[in-house]
């Protein structure tokens, strides 16, 4: 019966739907079909999720605070993990973001050497070191390796100021970069992620004496046929710690005392002296 | 071994600093100089930063200078009077230099200034002190030592108002002269991170024309308040004064110091002066071969602080 009523008001209801125009059919259909692509999209999406609930990376530290104390003379801190099946890691260890200034010399009429030109930039990091089991070009492409700003020549300095044509940018720019280098600031090249079993992946990250304190962060790339497939950040704080701290929170914050402290101190260093060269 | 430096940010090693300090203390036990014209250059080939170099620098010679002092007070060498005038311009020099300085470090130039002020000073001091002692010993071969006497001279400088007299020293001079001398070194002291002795000694002797024994203890009495008051404001300021690197350096020159008497008093004073003169030259000439020699890297990267 229902049916049947349905096709009586079939008849009627016609009328109101031929009219409807080709176009709005067509554009309902490819409605509908986005939808479904949109969902089908949506399960694959969470079907990453899920994926990801079971962890295709893993990765921590042997340590996550770094102490700079009076003895220190540099440090290692061992970074580990596993990968759910092969695939090549990336590690990108970048340390807080400062401003530096890049400074040119050049002879000063014509006999002294003296700097001239200069260009800033902001949010340049710190520290930068990159790690990976294979050379970066094998493992992604361009596209990839400048959208995470892995490799030096991928890392993105705004420049605040410069006293040049844009043309020579790029020399301050390479500059920058091997003038960390030669710091040790800054890894030339790529340094090694040993992977074992295609399952354990370890790096030992080597900090110098003169590593900048802040907050530090290592990230992990995991990347299958040149897209990453899973990335995990790790913080890493490096901060003085003890006696050298405590003097330099002095010097900073107050700075007047310490300097009032320190011709103290020598006043009376020397006037021990003093007294110690007249015993003898 | 190692010690990390909390101002400087970074490691060095104690041996090596203790060692810099016990030479320096060395030279200026043999020749009774600061030896500040040897540290900050030193500091910074070890690769301390330029204005952390300077600072402690400033900080270290008001403890040699006190040491310097107390000696030369028991032996009543020291004119106070005259110390307390060129203080004052000292004091004003000093404050002039470390604004100064705060303006090149601005400007990219801090480098350069600290480079050319010692070439310019060490050649000038070196050189006059390498003929004058050259003429001393060639004189002393052909006759007795004739002393040199800077009295009776009459000129423009005596033409200044505001006279004073100044017992000890046996002058009456206008206080504007020793106000002025005061005045330029403290500004030397703040950029060059010197208390200033190497420049204050020949212009006390051949400007204001002292008696040669109160010359030494006078300059360091006023060194030391330059140079505490370059400390303080290049703390205050620019946070550039570390006291582990200073207390090391002083550790070394204290021993140094007496080694250096010890041996000093071995040698004749001719020869002292020619070699400290050929010393100063030799440092000069280092700085100013660095200057013009075609640089390793024309590119140099520093910290902007925020």
């Amino acid at each position: 019966m229902p049916s049947r009523r349905r096709s009586d008001r079939g008849p009627a209801a016609r009328p109101a739907i031929v009219p409807v125009p080709v176009p709005v059919v067509i554009a309902l259909v490819i409605g509908l079909l986005a939808g479904l692509a949109t969902m089908a999209g949506l399960a694959v999406v969470m079907g990453a999720r899920a994926q990801q609930q079971v962890q295709p990376l893993v990765a921590d530290l042997s340590k996550h605070l770094v102490a700079i104390t009076t003895a220190f003379s540099g440090t290692d801190v061992l970074l580990f993990g596993a990968t759910d099946g092969p695939g090549d890691v990336v590690l990108v260890v970048r340390g807080p973001r400062t401003t530096k200034v890049v400074r040119k010399k050049a002879r000063l009429a014509g006999v002294i050497w003296a700097n001239r030109d200069s260009v800033t930039y902001d949010n340049v990091p710190a520290f930068y070191q990159v790690f990976a089991s294979r050379p970066l070009e094998e493992i992604a492409p361009k596209s990839v390796l400048s959208r995470h700003q892995i490799g030096t020549e991928n890392l993105v300095f705004t420049k605040v100021d410069q006293s040049v044509t844009d043309s020579f940018v790029p020399g301050f720019r390479a500059a920058l970069v091997r003038l960390n280098q030669k710091q040790q600031l800054y890894g030339e090249g790529v340094l090694p992620v040993t992977q074992l079993a295609n399952r354990l992946f370890r790096a030992e990250l080597h900090f110098p004496a003169n590593v900048p304190t802040g907050s530090y962060s290592v990230e992990v790339y995991l990347i299958r046929q040149g897209d990453v497939v899973s990335a995990e950040i790790t913080p890493l704080v490096i901060s003085k710690i003890g006696l050298g701290a405590e003097i330099f929170d002095f010097a900073h914050q107050q700075a007047p005392l310490y300097g009032l402290a320190a011709i103290l101190v020598a006043v009376i260093t020397g006037w021990a002296a003093a007294i110690m060269l007249r015993r003898n | 071994m190692q010690i990390y430096l909390p101002i400087a940010e970074m490691s060095v090693n104690v041996l090596v600093i203790l060692g810099m300090g016990w030479a320096i203390g060395f030279l200026s036990g043999v020749f009774g100089v600061g030896g500040g014209f040897l540290m900050t250059p030193l500091l910074m080939f070890l690769g301390v930063p330029p204005p952390v170099a300077v600072g402690t620098g400033a900080n270290q010679i008001v403890a040699s200078s006190v040491t310097g002092v107390i000696a030369h007070t028991r032996r009543g060498h020291v004119d106070f009077k005259m110390g307390g005038v060129l203080l004052v311009g000292g004091i004003l020099g000093s404050t002039a230099g470390v604004w100064l300085f705060a303006l090149l470090q601005r400007l990219g130039q801090i480098d350069l200034a600290i480079s050319l002020c010692y070439v310019l000073f060490l050649g000038v001091v070196g050189g006059l002190m390498l003929v004058e002692s050259a003429q001393a010993m060639i004189r002393s071969h052909r006759k007795g030592a004739r002393p040199r006497s800077g009295a009776g001279r009459h000129n423009w400088i005596h033409g200044l108002p505001f006279k004073m007299r100044f017992r000890k020293s046996k002058l009456y001079i206008s206080a504007l002269l020793p106000m002025g001398v005061g005045f330029f070194v403290g500004v030397l002291t703040a950029i060059m991170g010197v208390g200033g002795g190497f420049v204050m000694v020949p212009a006390m002797i051949y400007l204001l024309g002292m008696p040669t024994q109160v010359v030494v203890g006078t300059s360091l009495f006023q060194i030391i308040f330059v140079t505490a008051n370059t400390t303080f404001l290049q703390a205050a300021l620019n946070q550039t004064v570390d006291v582990v690197l200073a207390l090391l350096l002083l550790l070394g020159a204290v021993v140094g110091a007496q080694a250096g008497a010890q041996a000093g008093a071995r040698l004749k004073s001719e020869q002292l002066r020619i070699l400290l003169a050929l010393l100063v030259l030799v440092v000069g000439g280092k700085l100013a071969y660095d200057l013009v020699a075609i640089p390793d890297d024309v590119f140099t990267l520093i910290s902007e602080l925020p």
